[in-house]
């Protein structure tokens, strides 16, 4: 092994000129640093290796060497550069500037609608790292910062692990590996794989800046770790009243022993969070006090079964499963044929994929100049006949409340106010009505074109088969606007 | 550097032109050949002729395995009766300067932080496989070597051993580079270009970039039709051509 060289202010190592000294840790310490050409704020972290050479500190080191430089976007710091622990170890990273949300936990209990648009900030975070294949694993307030433009950034990459890739931790280590109030029962059992890991570490999160109190409080022991596979948390409500029914709702699912009665994927948490309205409430909701004596001991002993063999067994799951698939619905006039074939599609979808999520969506159309009316004719809320026509329109569809969820949009662009629902919701597939199978269309632009061109997911296109009449009706027409 | 890792070849033909052509869409600078690129298959003279040229223009290295080493002699101790057939067959259609060639191969080779070897490093002679964590194992402790490359088992497999700890299995994907950490061991067992067994038809190879430190498992659908079709020209034993179809 190469020697390393002593770190201090003013050293250049790699091109890298090394500034002040930001933090010191047991696992590694932060300098701030430059190099020329770069012109974002950069940090490298140099991870603290003592003559012992701590088997967890080097392969924590490795996993973040390993995952960061494969990350991109926002949610995370951009990587710059890596050097192994053969040389001197290192990584260059993005400063992020903004705020860790440690800081934030000091004003807990938040207010609903303002922990409602944290946590989305962090699901959000979460789609974004489970679309690359990556999950966290050390969900916690310390290690999320909330960026200066308003998005939350996720760093730490030391216990994560990459599902495309070798986990240099699967050996490593007998006890379970994250930080005790916020470790999955998945991690406690030494399962690596499953993304809802994340989504139970947020729940944590959510419930300690619902409460202030963290749901299993801070374990001594790993043996109290597992405490968290049997008993269940003071219902969020209990502690702390302010707390709505649909916040407790989205905590509690959160917090489910079994990763199967969780959210199923972090976009379907985003979603809820968004849209409070449109949670879906059970038991969980109104519950006021945890499971009793005799439920809790039963749970227990069951608990005592599950070992690491039956976890590992689990299935590796692919994160796009449980998909949520938008469906625009248009309830003019003269669209009735095509309602029903956009109903059989979205049949035909959700059918195959269990754990699938639909939501119908509606758009107002706005005129872009002028008065726009609330009302109609005779008086009636526009907005809520639409809803109510909406309801209807997917009625047939036989879904369960928790399975479907109704949005009418307003806006004077239709075309633009779907994309942007599916993007701030994460949307899997689009279905989408096209009036006929019309060129003129194509060309002049109609709202399912532009959703095919623009749209960040999968689209499909709804038609009804074209007649003859139609087609010639369609050239008359190209050729009088002069488009052969 | 790119360098393209082939591995138990066994006379197929299509099955190696068909790993040579993406290879040069993988930008692959030179070739590792782990060993049997005889044996199975119909088309040993084609195969040798192709590995001697790559030999000699393109610095290609080239290991022995146990089928090559039996066509020298056309001694079949120790081989199933598809393996004998093939083997007996393929001695009678190579000729002098093929078997002085394979006379020539080693059974192991290092170079720079790498091992190449046709099977288990512990006893290269002796055509040990490596299946499982165990035997990843004990071949891993053989050497002092950073990474391993091997084949002999047909099925692709990466193993990683960190100091003082038990070695892991880890299934690759196809296509995704991966990281070969500097902390540990590795051991990456190369599928078969010519006869793969992970129910997968489709040749397997894979490129390791010195410059990245990363492996990337490879897979290639090729002519399985003119492959099979010459087996049974050949009157080599059917199964040997079945089993091309399905991968096992």
């Amino acid at each position: 092994m190469a020697a390393r060289q002593q770190l201090q202010t003013g050293t250049v190592l790699d091109g890298f000129t090394i500034g002040e000294k930001i933090h010191s840790g047991g696992m590694a310490s932060l300098w701030r640093v430059t190099k020329s050409g770069i012109d974002i704020p950069i940090v490298m972290k140099v991870p603290t290796i003592l003559d012992g050479e701590d088997a967890t500190i080097i392969v924590g080191f490795e996993m973040e060497a390993m995952i960061l430089p494969r990350l991109s976007g926002v949610h995370v710091p951009k990587c710059l550069a890596v050097k192994s622990i053969a040389e001197q170890p290192y990584v260059v990273m993005e400063y992020i500037q903004g705020t860790n949300l440690l800081k934030l936990l000091d004003e807990a209990p938040l207010a609903p609608a303002r922990l409602a648009q944290i946590g989305a900030k962090i699901a959000a975070a979460l789609v974004d790292l489970h679309r690359q294949n990556v999950l966290h694993l050390d969900i916690k307030p310390s290690n999320i910062m909330l960026r200066e433009i308003g998005e939350a950034a996720l760093i730490d990459f030391g216990l994560s692990r990459h599902l495309q890739l070798p986990d240099l931790l699967e050996e490593e280590f007998n006890v379970p590996m994250g930080t005790g109030p916020y470790i999955s029962p998945e991690q406690v059992l030494h399962n690596r794989t499953d993304p809802r890991s994340d989504i139970f570490s947020l729940g944590v999160l959510l419930y300690h800046f619902a409460t202030k109190v963290r749901p299993w409080g801070i374990p001594k022991f790993n043996r109290s770790l597992r405490e968290r596979l049997w008993r269940d948390p003071v219902p969020p409500r209990k502690l702390n009243p302010a707390v709505p029914p649909w916040l407790q709702e989205i905590i509690l699912r959160c917090l489910e022993p079994q990763a199967a009665n969780r959210y199923p994927t972090a976009a379907q948490l985003l979603f809820d969070l968004q849209h409070p309205d449109e949670v879906r409430l059970t038991e969980r909701a109104e519950r006021m006090a945890a499971s009793g004596f005799w439920t809790t001991m039963r749970r227990r002993f069951r608990s005592a079964a599950m070992d690491n063999e039956q976890v590992q067994q689990i299935e590796e799951r692919t994160v796009t499963t449980a998909p949520i698939v938008l469906a625009a619905v248009d309830l003019s006039e003269g669209m009735e044929q095509l309602a029903v074939a956009l109903r059989r599609e979205a049949a035909r979808v959700l059918h195959f994929v269990p754990g699938a999520r639909l939501a119908c969506v509606n758009v107002l159309k706005l005129n872009r100049i002028g008065l726009n009316y609330s009302r109609d004719e005779q008086g009636r809320n526009i907005h809520v006949t639409r809803l109510v026509e909406l309801k209807e329109w997917a009625r047939p569809l036989g879904l369960g409340a928790g399975e479907v969820t109704f949005h009418v949009l307003e806006s004077p662009d239709p075309g633009a106010a779907l994309i942007d629902f599916a993007k701030s919701n994460n949307v899997d597939q689009i279905l989408i009505c096209a009036r006929g199978n019309s060129n003129l269309r194509r060309y002049l632009g109609s709202i399912s074109s532009k959703v095919v061109a623009e749209a960040p997911c999968t689209v499909t296109v709804v038609r009804l088969p074209a007649s003859a009449n139609e087609i010639i009706e369609e050239l008359d027409t190209l050729e009088q606007i002069g488009m052969p | 550097m790119r360098i393209g890792f082939l591995s138990d070849i066994h006379g197929n033909r299509e099955a190696l032109d068909a790993c040579l052509a993406q290879a040069e869409r993988q930008r692959v600078d030179r070739f590792v050949i782990l060993g049997d690129l005889v044996g199975y298959g119909a088309d040993p003279v084609y195969v040798l002729d192709k590995v001697m040229e790559l030999h000699e223009k393109q610095d290609a290295i080239v290991l022995l395995g146990n089928h090559d080493a039996a066509a020298i002699t056309g001694s079949i101790e120790g081989m199933n009766q598809y393996a004998r057939e093939a083997i007996l067959w393929t001695h009678d259609a190579l000729d002098t300067a093929q078997i002085g060639f394979l006379k020539t191969l080693k059974s192991s080779f290092e170079e720079d932080d790498r091992l190449y070897v046709h099977s288990d490093a512990t006893a290269p002679d002796q055509w040990r496989y490596v299946t499982d964590v165990a035997s990843a194992e004990r071949s891993l402790r053989a050497t002092l070597k950073r990474l391993t490359f091997c084949g002999h088992v047909h099925r692709p497999q990466l193993y990683h051993m960190a100091p003082m700890k038990p070695a892991v299995a880890f299934k690759p994907q196809t296509g995704t580079p991966i990281p070969l950490m500097g902390n540990r061991k590795w051991l990456a067992v190369q599928g078969a270009v010519g006869q793969p067994r992970d129910e997968n038809p489709a040749a397997s190879w894979g490129v390791f970039d010195t410059d990245q430190n990363e492996f990337t498992y490879l897979r290639v659908s090729y002519d399985i039709e003119s492959a099979a079709g010459k087996i049974h020209a050949a009157h080599l034993p059917q199964i040997l051509a079945a089993r091309l179809y399905i991968g096992r």
